[in-house]
């Protein structure tokens, strides 16, 4: 963590976690050369962990600069397990179709699937204090129906817009925003176009320079069609 | 047209002024064409310099910029066109008088230009209302909008008044509305007028 007279996140953590009782912040590390490592916050103490950032003397976080949002797919992870099992074998010189139980050890590959989930970033800076940034993260349960997060916009004014596109774009559900609709696209639209498995409308009827991507949708548009590519 | 080219700047130079009603008739129609004052991106910063003291429209009659769509002979769209827009630029076309005229200005009005292949920006306003000229740019200069502006001029002069290819507003069957696209829950529905818009044939 970058910035004059600020602290580490370990120690913003702890401060949180000293002032707030029950809330569990997590430290997420970014290992790139900016280090601007973020803390994520459990949605069920966000508002008293943000009004805590907000009021305490020493960081004084008075300023969200920045809301914007992250789509994780359901990711599939691939494992190698160690597994015992009974394995019946032929016992050696005996008679012919007599067979025993064996015990043998062997090397699964077991595959699960970790769900995917919806995640928010606040940026915050101090005015007062000139320092920042602080990076704040929460997360949703899933992707699809488990999508609320608790609205910071009672904290820090400036987050209204910008959770109303998150909302809008990712499909992020804020609760105790002030005026939750949408802000970019039109109220009667239903996708949330900054998701990863968003598909847009097929208008690729007419691409007179298509090249790659485009030319591959042009391609299925026009097979769609019946039309010769 | 009626009158030789040669005999009437020959009559000319004896003073004597010979003209037909429709050369007198469209002269009076180029020569006053109030453009809808409308911008919708970058593209309308030119259009505002074209209509400044340096490059000076009002030199074509097409300074006074109309604030209401009542009074407009032609509508400059002068930017991107986002599917959240395009129905309203739409609704502003139909609310225009005739005889009335479109210039689609810049890559995002006459196809969506660098963001053709998003989301959320119509490929061009020639597929909902009928576009009279085209200037490829992004942005144009203010040279290209006073040369789009001087090819509608020539555009209207060329213009018969009875027969085909007369103005729309001579024309008892042209129709007169254009119908407003609506807000879908993916896309604009249509997603082009049928009437005013086919893909064209791509020659190779």
């Amino acid at each position: 963590m970058t910035g004059v007279g600020l602290k580490t996140v370990e120690e913003i953590k702890a401060a949180i976690e000293g002032a707030v009782p029950g809330a569990s912040v997590k430290v997420m590390p970014n290992a790139s050369p900016s280090g601007q490592h973020s803390l994520l916050l459990d949605t069920e103490h966000a508002i008293q962990v943000a009004e805590f950032l907000r009021d305490d003397k020493d960081l004084a976080l008075d300023f969200l600069s920045n809301v914007t949002g992250v789509d994780w797919l359901d990711k599939e992870i691939a494992e190698k397990v160690k597994v015992t099992r009974q394995v019946s074998k032929p016992v050696e010189g005996g008679e012919p179709g007599q067979v025993q139980m064996v015990e043998e050890t062997v090397e699964e590959t077991r595959k699960h699937v970790q769900p995917g989930f919806l995640e928010v970033v606040y940026h915050l800076f101090s005015m007062a204090k000139k320092h920042g940034p602080v990076v704040l993260r929460m997360r949703t349960e899933n992707r699809t129906d488990r999508v609320e997060l608790p609205s910071l916009t009672p904290v820090w004014r400036s987050a209204e817009f910008q959770e109303r596109e998150v909302f809008d774009l990712f499909g992020v559900v804020f609760q105790g925003h002030p005026d939750l609709r949408r802000i970019l696209m039109w109220d009667a639209f239903k996708d949330h176009p900054m998701r990863r498995d968003y598909v847009d409308p097929d208008d690729f009827e007419y691409e007179p320079t298509a090249h790659d991507e485009v030319l591959k949708r042009a391609q299925q548009h026009n097979e769609k069609q019946g039309l010769a590519t | 047209m009626a009158v030789d080219e040669n005999l009437k700047i020959e009559l000319g130079k004896q003073g004597v002024f010979v003209t037909t009603i429709q050369e007198l008739y469209n002269w009076g129609r180029r020569s006053s064409v109030w453009p809808m004052q409308f911008g919708l991106a970058c593209c309308a910063i030119e259009m505002i310099a074209t209509t400044m003291a340096r490059y000076d429209l009002a030199r074509f009659g097409a300074e006074v910029f109309r604030p209401s769509p009542r009074q407009a002979d032609m509508m400059i769209i002068s930017g991107t066109v986002t599917k959240k827009m395009a129905p309203q630029v739409v609704r502003l076309y139909n609310q225009m008088a005739e005889p009335r005229y479109v210039i689609a200005m810049g890559a995002c009005a006459i196809s969506g230009g660098p963001f053709k292949q998003g989301y959320n920006v119509l490929k061009g306003i020639d597929r909902y209302i009928p576009v009279d000229v085209h200037i490829p740019g992004c942005p144009p200069r203010p040279e290209a909008l006073l040369q789009a502006f001087i090819t509608l001029q020539k555009k209207i002069d060329a213009q018969p008044l009875t027969g085909e290819g007369r103005p729309r507003h001579l024309d008892a069957n042209a129709p007169g509305e254009f119908p407003v696209p609506e807000q879908g829950e993916h896309d604009l529905e249509p997603a082009a007028n049928k009437n005013v818009w086919t893909v064209p044939t791509i020659i190779q």
